[in-house]
């Protein structure tokens, strides 16, 4: 799925991060961290983000993260919150276990 | 009928849905339960993510020893089915609605929860309910509304809002809720239901937070709601039972293994009979006495 | 080769030669005399002191390239005099210095930086470097590795002859033309010049640098003139808002004050805590608050301390105005208020650092004290303590007092959250070592307390932790605990060039700083 609109969630709080998923005028999911932590946990950010954008079928997507020591299940819940936002869906709970 | 076991209900800690760091630091201090917020505290705008926040926070980093509460957004709102989709695949040990009034609404949330429960493959009944009762008609309607449902384990007191529905100044003295606080009271104990006090809200009066709970506990509040988390270990230290209240407690709890052993129908002490609520009680108290630091 | 902590590093590092740290207490006596380069007797010609500026201050000294020069850093990030001095030294073209202040403050425009990149200083020895001088020495920037000392061991590298200086250049916020001199008085005042003594005593030269000269004799004197060579007058001497800047403001933050109110219960729990006992507590966030939960069981017990040492705060003094504590041994003052009440009352004393903490003395106060509350960025499951690097190998902060208060102190309380962010606090393996833990009696954090079994009161407080009915955690719950929330941290990658030394107190390697692989 291409998104056509963007989505922000999070805010630039201490432990928390503002995701900003947008349409990417080429193909694939680009993401972008912007973190202190980034050397130490940058790979694992990246698998949550593609993560996310397979569980809600987005293909080409710009997710950029301005990260403030989020912990891995709140980067999850902002791109989750971005995803939902950008794509203009409510969340799929039934998918939940 | 689920067989409840008894937990700590001293201090209940509303944290906001909005902030991830005060979540994970709420974790680490010493209320008995947690309460995530979805409703008052959370803007308009953010429902969406705080429940997300709410359910990975509660799913991944669940604090150990912990009553786990979610406060979901009012009964008539358009946020309540899906706050409640939420809430109970969080599996938090309870969910607290807001400004309930009628024993009507207590059994359509159990029914909505019931359905989730069975869909996402939790125990039926395993959710219990906390309803705030924060209005004339919750106050009048409160035996009711404790008895509505198995699912109820208490009710608590909220003041503002009920004072706002009187035309009532709220107070410190709080002398307009001493009616409601006593009504709440008797409706729990017929019920067999804890009972929850009211939040002192000026956190940083923390004398005045001592003369509030001590009519807490004399009245005999369960417990009560907090919004700061220095409030948590002064309305804790009021509710460390005295020696006299803990060997009654043992008393009670002896007299029914004595007739669990006996295969007793009815078990007396003192002449009186103890029924289930007065063996929770007595379990209460020992959890007490315990978490005060007192070995029994 | 690999030492007592178990830190590989090579034997020589640059022209530095590593002697590998061998345990805590392992300091030998020591009968050779204390090495100074200070002269006896200046000539008559040299009476005026006064010099028309810096220039003609350092020029007068005879400074040359590949000499070594000293600064204190008692106005913390108000300091003005670094820079200006530096920046007239520059102008002169003199190269090669070896600079060493008793810690590198951040300052910008010029920066230290800037000072290495064209050549000035080509050495940095001192307490900590942070900021962008920290960032660009973690990235290679110097040929020789920067020697790091923890507080207690510069006054013992300079007596030793390790670290000798040939101009102590010395701000104070008031002077006379012949050079006594203080921090307490003036527009610009710092409080303690406890950093400076040693300099003043062991430099070649001394110049005192101020910008408030003031009618002969100056009292009160701190250094007196029968150091000091020469006198100059600048502008300004620091920023009084930056000057007091160092010291966190009692904080609100919920957990920090749980921490602290869990440190001083476990202070209170402890046997030592009677009458006349001693204490630090420092000027972190939780230190502060720690102070005053400590004041409140002080009072509830009616208890009194003796005495307490090093860097003071406002609710110290405070707590000295109630009565509560004897005497205030100041070697630093983190704010304002301290700064002033030196000068104020009798028993609030102006100490040399190296009486507060030099290990090679014949006797530093902390060999008096009973409870050191220390900060730490990691501790790791053997109690060691980093205070010096950050989640990705940068310099974070200083090594202070901090590795001397844990060896001296009875009891060394470490106050830590258990995770800051998505950082972990308490890990497996600190990534530089700073303080051993054998010399750490506990670490408190907001999860709970883990006393060390392999400290020597262990089995004491154990004990009467007991007996207050304080629980317990053990160190590794903590390090899993903080793991479960962050996931585990890539480790951080380094070359094999090393950048930096961490020595311990007493002048060994405890640590090596390599350069980050970027």
């Amino acid at each position: 799925m291409r998104l056509e609109n963007t989505g922000i969630a999070g805010t630039l709080e201490s432990s928390d991060v503002m995701v900003t998923v947008s349409p990417n005028p080429s193909s694939g999911i680009d993401i972008q961290i912007d973190s202190a932590v980034s050397a130490q946990y940058g790979d694992e950010m990246r698998e949550t983000v593609q993560a996310v954008m397979r569980e809600f079928d987005i293909t080409d997507a710009v997710v950029q993260l301005q990260d403030k020591g989020a912990l891995d299940c709140v980067i999850r819940a902002r791109c989750e919150t971005a995803a939902c936002r950008a794509l203009g869906v409510g969340f799929n709970w039934k998918g939940e276990k | 009928m689920m067989e409840r076991k008894p937990s700590l209900k001293r201090t209940s800690l509303y944290v906001s849905g909005t902030s991830p760091v005060n979540m994970i630091q709420a974790g680490f201090y010493n209320e008995d339960c947690m309460v995530f917020d979805m409703e008052d505290s959370v803007p308009l705008a953010e429902k969406d993510a705080a429940r997300l926040l709410i359910y990975h926070m509660i799913r991944d980093h669940r604090p150990a020893g912990k009553y786990i509460i979610i406060r979901v957004n009012g009964i008539y709102s358009e946020y309540i089915d899906e706050d409640l989709e939420a809430a109970v695949r969080a599996k938090p040990d309870a969910i607290r609605i807001p400004k309930v009034e009628y024993a009507n609404e207590v059994k359509m949330i159990d029914e909505k929860i019931t359905a989730i429960e069975k869909e996402a493959g939790i125990e039926e009944g395993s959710i219990e309910l906390w309803c705030n009762i924060e209005s004339y008609l919750g106050v009048l309607n409160a035996y009711e509304i404790a008895s509505a449902s198995p699912r109820v384990v208490a009710l608590a007191l909220g003041a503002e809002d009920f004072t706002a529905s009187m035309k009532a100044q709220r107070t410190k003295g709080g002398q307009e809720i001493f009616y409601a606080r006593n009504a709440v009271l008797m409706a729990c104990r017929k019920a067999g239901v804890e009972a929850v006090d009211a939040v002192f809200s000026d956190i940083n009066d923390l004398e005045g937070l001592k003369a509030d709970t001590t009519l807490t506990k004399n009245l005999g509040f369960d417990g009560k709601t907090v919004v700061h988390p220095r409030q948590i270990d002064v309305v804790n230290s009021f509710f460390t039972p005295s020696a006299k209240e803990i060997k009654y407690a043992q008393r009670v709890l002896e007299a029914v293994e004595e007739g669990k052993r006996l295969k007793k129908g009815a078990v007396t002490l003192d002449g009186g009979m103890i029924d289930k609520p007065m063996e929770l009680r007595a379990y209460t108290t020992l959890a007490q006495a315990r978490a005060a630091g007192i070995n029994v | 080769m690999v030492n007592a902590v178990g830190r590989e590093m090579p034997e020589k590092i640059g022209s530095y030669t590593v002697r590998p740290f061998e345990g805590t207490g392992k300091a030998k006596k020591v009968l050779e005399p204390v090495v100074s380069k200070r002269r006896p007797k200046l000539g008559p010609e040299d009476h005026n002191k006064l010099c028309k500026d810096l220039k003609e201050a350092i020029q007068k000294t005879g400074l040359k390239d590949g000499m070594t020069i000293s600064f204190h850093h008692c106005f913390r990030e108000g300091d003005m005099v670094i820079a200006q001095v530096l920046t007239a030294i520059r102008e002169l073209g003199i190269k090669h210095l070896r600079f060493a202040p008793s810690a590198v403050v951040n300052i910008k425009n010029p920066s230290v930086v800037s000072f290495v990149e064209d050549g000035t200083i080509d050495r940095i020895e001192a307490s900590g470097i942070r900021g962008e001088l920290g960032d660009a020495v973690i990235d290679g920037l110097m040929e020789e590795p920067v020697i790091l000392r923890p507080h207690g061991a510069r006054p013992r590298a300079i007596e030793t002859g390790d670290l000798q200086i040939d101009v102590a250049f010395i701000g104070a916020s008031s002077s006379d033309e012949y050079g006594n001199c203080t921090g307490q008085v003036g527009p610009n005042a710092c409080g303690s010049l406890g950093y400076a003594f040693v300099d003043a005593s062991c430099a070649e030269q001394v110049v005192i640098v101020t910008d408030n000269l003031v009618e002969y004799p100056c009292c009160p004197t701190s250094i007196s003139q029968q150091y000091v060579d020469y006198v100059v007058v600048v502008d300004q001497i620091g920023d009084p808002v930056k000057i007091g800047a160092g010291a966190a403001r009692m904080t609100k933050n919920p957990r920090d004050l749980m921490i602290a109110s869990k440190a001083a219960d476990a202070i209170a729990a402890s046997r030592l805590f009677k009458e006349g006992f001693s204490f630090q507590t420092g000027a972190g966030a939780i230190s502060i608050a720690c102070t005053n939960y400590l004041a409140e069981r002080m009072e509830e017990r009616g208890i009194h301390a003796s005495f307490a040492l090093g860097g003071m705060t406002a609710n110290i003094i405070e707590m000295f105005k109630k009565g509560l504590v004897r005497v205030l041994e100041c070697s630093q003052s983190f704010d304002a208020v301290a700064a002033r009440a030196i000068a104020e009352y009798p028993n609030i004393l102006e100490i040399d650092n190296s009486v507060y903490s030099n290990p090679y003395t014949k006797g530093s106060m902390l060999d008096k004290l009973n409870f050191g509350v220390l900060g730490a960025l990691e501790v790791d499951t053997d109690f060691n303590l980093n205070i010096l690097t950050g989640m990705s190998g940068e310099m974070m902060g200083g090594l202070g007092g901090g590795p001397d208060v844990a060896d001296g102190a009875d009891i060394s309380i470490v106050t830590i959250p258990v995770i800051r962010g998505r950082t972990p606090s308490i890990v497996p393996k600190v990534f530089t070592c700073c303080t051993p833990g054998e010399s750490v009696a506990m670490v408190v954090t907001e999860a709970g307390i883990a006393l060390n079994p392999k400290h020597k009161y262990y089995e004491m407080l154990k004990e009467d932790f007991e007996a207050a009915g304080i629980k317990t955690v053990s160190i590794q719950y903590l390090c899993d605990l903080a793991i479960s929330y962050t996931g585990t941290p890539k480790p951080i990658e380094t070359t094999d060039k090393v950048v930096a030394v961490v020595e311990y107190r007493d002048g060994t390697v405890i640590d090596v700083i390599r350069q980050i692989k970027r």
